[in-house]
């Protein structure tokens, strides 16, 4: 997990000084300030690209780069990075460098380095990964980063997350109950054995990266996909909802694209960052569902 | 799911470099099942051209001149019937064996040794494939 704290680059202090700048100054002025700056920082680029490239301790970053928006980026290609590399670096933290040191365009999600908010699920080295959770150290070089596979590329390695969501929101993913305990300040307990049953499932962070992994949702659009199934476990599966609402979730998940579309492939559950064991939630609700349904007794 | 442009190796076949054991037994499974199926309807598209051998004399049965028995024989002459025959087995075997891990995984037995047991079927399948390659090649040659 990444616990460094980013340097903070000389640029922002040089915007902060131009920021700074008495207004009354003409306009002229502030115009050929700030093209020599672009130009002082292009430079500044370029030199440290070149001594990186040139330096022993330095890895190789070979990056994913489109830009639909920029007449010149639209046509995706691989840009290299060359990071100096310290004790304990993931690969987020050589991304941060890259786009702050070499080219500030270099676009992707991060917020909090400690693999809780699931925003940097990235494709490194063939394989779906929380770039923050990944340690450079591990990876064959030249490091390989590429935006999730099977799903559409917004810019770099940024993907549109918005199908993802709408599967993980078709389970209903909150708590519903209608049984309720008779006095009105008792408190609705979870018994310690179901919690354990859950934990696991509780886990998830909406990265993304077992949809990404998983050939059957790269195939069926309407496949809720192992993140959705996994949420629908972990509240079928919690008593305190009671047996009403889990026949509802029942119906939700042995719909014809819903769970019986896992063909065990195993690669969710290989890439998950949280290590939440999806196939195994898949086959449970699997058979609760075939229980549900056929009763010979 | 669409796609308005090459993203090159990341989304076409050249993933099979990075697959998974759990992948991989997929893609056996798939294969090695239209096999059995190609092989079911073949199987029972030339066996039935020796069907007239049923209202043979039982004297032309008893010296082997009947079609049937001509038409295995003929079969069995040729090597590379032989040759496919082991593969046949080879392919039946492994689905047995990955059908039965697929089966266990149904029921959630050994989850967590998933890629094991699918070494293991390959294993087996390639042990009990080279042991029966005496019996399939004999009098080939």
């Amino acid at each position: 997990m990444s616990t460094q704290i980013p340097k903070q680059t000389e640029e922002s202090t040089e915007t902060e000084s131009e920021a700074a700048e008495p207004a009354s100054k003409g306009e002229e002025r502030r115009a050929e300030k700030r093209r020599r700056a672009a130009e002082r920082r292009e430079q500044r680029q370029e030199e440290e690209a070149e001594k990186a490239a040139a330096d022993e301790s330095t890895v190789e970053l070979k990056v994913f780069r489109y830009d639909p928006q920029v007449e010149g980026k639209q046509e995706p290609r691989f840009d290299t990075f060359h990071v100096p590399f310290t004790k304990g670096m993931t690969v987020l933290d050589a991304l941060m460098y890259a786009r702050d040191t070499y080219d500030s365009s270099l676009t992707f999600r991060h917020s909090c380095r400690q693999a809780v908010c699931g925003s940097d699920a990235m494709f490194v080295n063939g394989g779906q990964k929380l770039a923050c959770k990944t340690q450079i150290s591990e990876m064959e070089e030249p490091v390989r980063v590429e935006p999730l596979p099977h799903a559409e590329v917004t810019k770099d390695l940024v993907v549109d997350m918005e199908h993802f969501y709408d599967q993980m929101e078709a389970v209903e993913p909150y708590f519903q109950t209608n049984e309720f305990p008779d006095g009105e300040l008792e408190e609705q307990r979870q018994d310690r054995e179901n919690r354990e049953k859950i934990k696991m499932s509780t886990r998830c962070i909406w990265c993304g990266a077992c949809m990404s992994s998983c050939n059957i949702a790269a195939g069926d659009n309407e496949y809720l996909g192992p993140a959705a199934i996994n949420k629908a476990y972990r509240f079928a599966m919690d008593e305190r909802e009671g047996e009403e609402i889990k026949q509802k979730r029942l119906e939700i998940i042995e719909q014809e694209h819903g769970v019986w579309r896992c063909q065990t492939q195993f690669s969710c559950t290989e890439v998950c960052p949280k290590d939440i064991p999806l196939t195994e939630h898949i086959q449970e609700l699997k058979r609760e569902a075939v229980k549900n349904n056929l009763k010979f007794w | 799911m669409s796609q308005s442009y090459n993203r090159g190796l990341i989304e076409d076949f050249g993933r099979w470099r990075e697959f998974e054991a759990g992948m991989w037994a997929w893609i056996f499974h798939k294969f090695t099942g239209w096999v059995l199926i190609g092989y079911l309807f073949t199987h029972i598209a030339v066996l039935s051209t020796g069907i007239p051998a049923a209202g043979a004399s039982e004297a032309a049965i008893m010296a082997g001149e009947d079609v049937y028995t001509q038409t295995i024989v003929s079969l069995e002459g040729l090597l590379l019937v032989r040759i496919l025959e082991v593969g046949l087995l080879a392919v039946a075997v492994f689905h047995m064996l990955n059908g039965t891990r697929l089966l266990l995984t149904d029921l959630g037995i050994g989850l967590g040794a998933q890629d094991k047991s699918f070494y293991a079927s390959l294993i087996l399948t390639g042990a009990i494939t080279v042991a029966s390659v005496p019996t399939f090649i004999a009098g080939a040659f």
